[in-house]
């Protein structure tokens, strides 16, 4: 397994310590790509940690995460496909 | 609960991996022929029965004559169904030794033949995109998007009551309790770009490899959350011949190599038609008290599908039909079969609900 965010070891952190260094949770096993797709999310794989806002790693549960950018979806920063039902146009084709 | 102690997640995943498909009961002669001939073993079986089965199957009207609906057929759908269950999970007291068995691979011939003449004269085919990944994409998620379905999880969301929903959870189970299993016979078919897509797939299919997270795990799951019972092949008994169409496509597909270019259209319009209707669904249970453990197979979904999708349509579909030009009508045709097929199993369900009847009504 390549994550580390959504199995556990994230929530194992020292007490007071918001979030680890990349390495100590995910060790770098290649690149992070994002991928855009057209109309749609990005397709984010690889060693990222996701931050909430109060910098606490979100728990990551499959290996290649779609994030939403349609601005639409109701499980955000995920996507759940409400961009082909809301006219969202990337313009990056 | 002590920390150096770990409870499995799911207590009766342990025992699922030896489950097979309870002995069907028979639906007329073409299934009846066929499951008389599987309580014997291959080497005791006398050629009359054989003779018998061959004979029920070549006979059959939803065989022989066209304008009689294979796809519509209970006997002919059900005994399709248990042949094609040799090939994964088993079928109890039946011999393995009946999967590669010369005379039923040839029975099983004259019925895929029909089923498949019927199919390519009803499935209505869209325009071909040209063979590149994103024209392919972009053609199978207008082809999805076009697609208005009967309506089902609009009405699951909104209408079902509590014995529709265990319904639909009941016809659904004849695929959910082996998900994935059918597109995974591609993956050994495929090379390169389109095979990684696939993985990439199926591994999220198969919960990363913790059985307790295998989507089937997690329908099992809501079965229980509903009263219902989670064992494989429980309610084959109880489902439609559409139902059995349904999950037969994509056997029919995954199991010829021939037809690799259609199982991958196929699970790319599976894909492209699940992450809203499986909100509407969850919709549906919570509107009716249902806890998040029930809930979670269609919150799963919502997010899982909202990647295959994207992976689906470019990667596996786009790349293969790249690397594969020739492919590219069955890439379309498995897509447009899927939203078909799909189709009429749920306007079949719907249908069944309007005139006040239930699949598990006379054992309930």
């Amino acid at each position: 397994m390549t994550w580390a965010a959504g199995s556990g070891a994230a929530r194992d952190l020292p007490a007071g310590q918001t979030s680890a260094p990349l390495a100590a949770v995910a060790p770098l096993e290649g690149d992070v790509t994002v991928t855009l797709c057209p109309d749609g999310p990005l397709l984010l794989r690889g060693p990222a940690t996701l931050l909430g806002p109060d910098g606490q790693p979100l728990p990551r549960s499959r290996n290649v995460v779609a994030l939403c950018r349609c601005g639409g979806s109701a499980i955000k920063p995920l996507c759940d496909g409400t961009h082909k039902v809301n006219g969202f146009r990337s313009d990056d084709t | 609960m002590s920390s150096d102690v770990r409870e499995p997640s799911v207590s009766t995943t342990a025992r699922d991996g030896a489950r097979t498909l309870p002995l069907p009961t028979p639906r007329g002669p073409v299934s009846e022929a066929l499951l008389a001939l599987l309580v014997l073993a291959p080497v005791d079986a006398p050629q009359s029965a054989r003779d018998t089965f061959d004979e029920a199957v070549r006979s059959a009207p939803a065989v022989v004559d066209p304008d009689v609906l294979l796809t519509q057929d209970h006997d002919v759908q059900l005994a399709l169904f248990c042949l094609y269950e040799l090939h994964y999970r088993g079928i109890e007291d039946v011999s393995d030794d009946w999967e590669w068995d010369p005379s039923l691979l040839a029975a099983r011939a004259v019925i895929e033949r029909a089923f498949e003449a019927e199919l390519r004269s009803r499935v209505e085919m869209p325009e071909l995109p040209a063979p590149d990944r994103a024209s392919v994409a972009e053609a199978l998620f207008t082809l999805t998007s076009q697609d208005s379905g009967p309506g089902l999880s609009h009405f699951v969301a909104k209408k079902a009551t509590e014995e529709q929903l265990r319904d639909l959870l009941v016809h659904r189970s004849v695929y959910q309790l082996k998900e994935a299993d059918p597109h995974t016979w591609a993956i050994p078919r495929l090379g390169g770009a389109p095979k990684g897509a696939l993985v990439e797939i199926q591994t999220d299919e198969y919960g990363g490899g913790d059985p307790a997270l295998m989507h089937a795990a997690l329908f099992a799951q809501t079965m229980r959350g509903m009263g219902l019972d989670d064992s494989y092949g429980a309610y084959v008994d109880h489902v439609d011949a559409a139902t059995l169409a349904s999950v037969n496509l994509m056997s029919f597909f995954g199991l010829h190599r021939r037809l690799r270019g259609a199982i991958v259209g196929h699970l790319a319009a599976f894909e492209m038609t699940s992450s809203i209707p499986n909100r509407l669904y969850g919709n549906g249970f919570r509107r009716t008290g249902h806890d998040a453990a029930t809930t979670r197979y269609f919150d799963e979904h919502v997010e899982a599908d909202a990647v295959h999708e994207q992976i689906a349509g470019r990667d596996l579909a786009g790349r293969l039909a790249e690397d594969d030009p020739a492919l590219l009508p069955d890439i379309v045709f498995g897509a447009a079969a899927c939203l078909a097929v799909d189709g009429w199993a749920a306007a079949a369900l719907l249908a069944s609900w309007e005139r006040g009847s239930l699949a598990l009504r006379s054992v309930a």
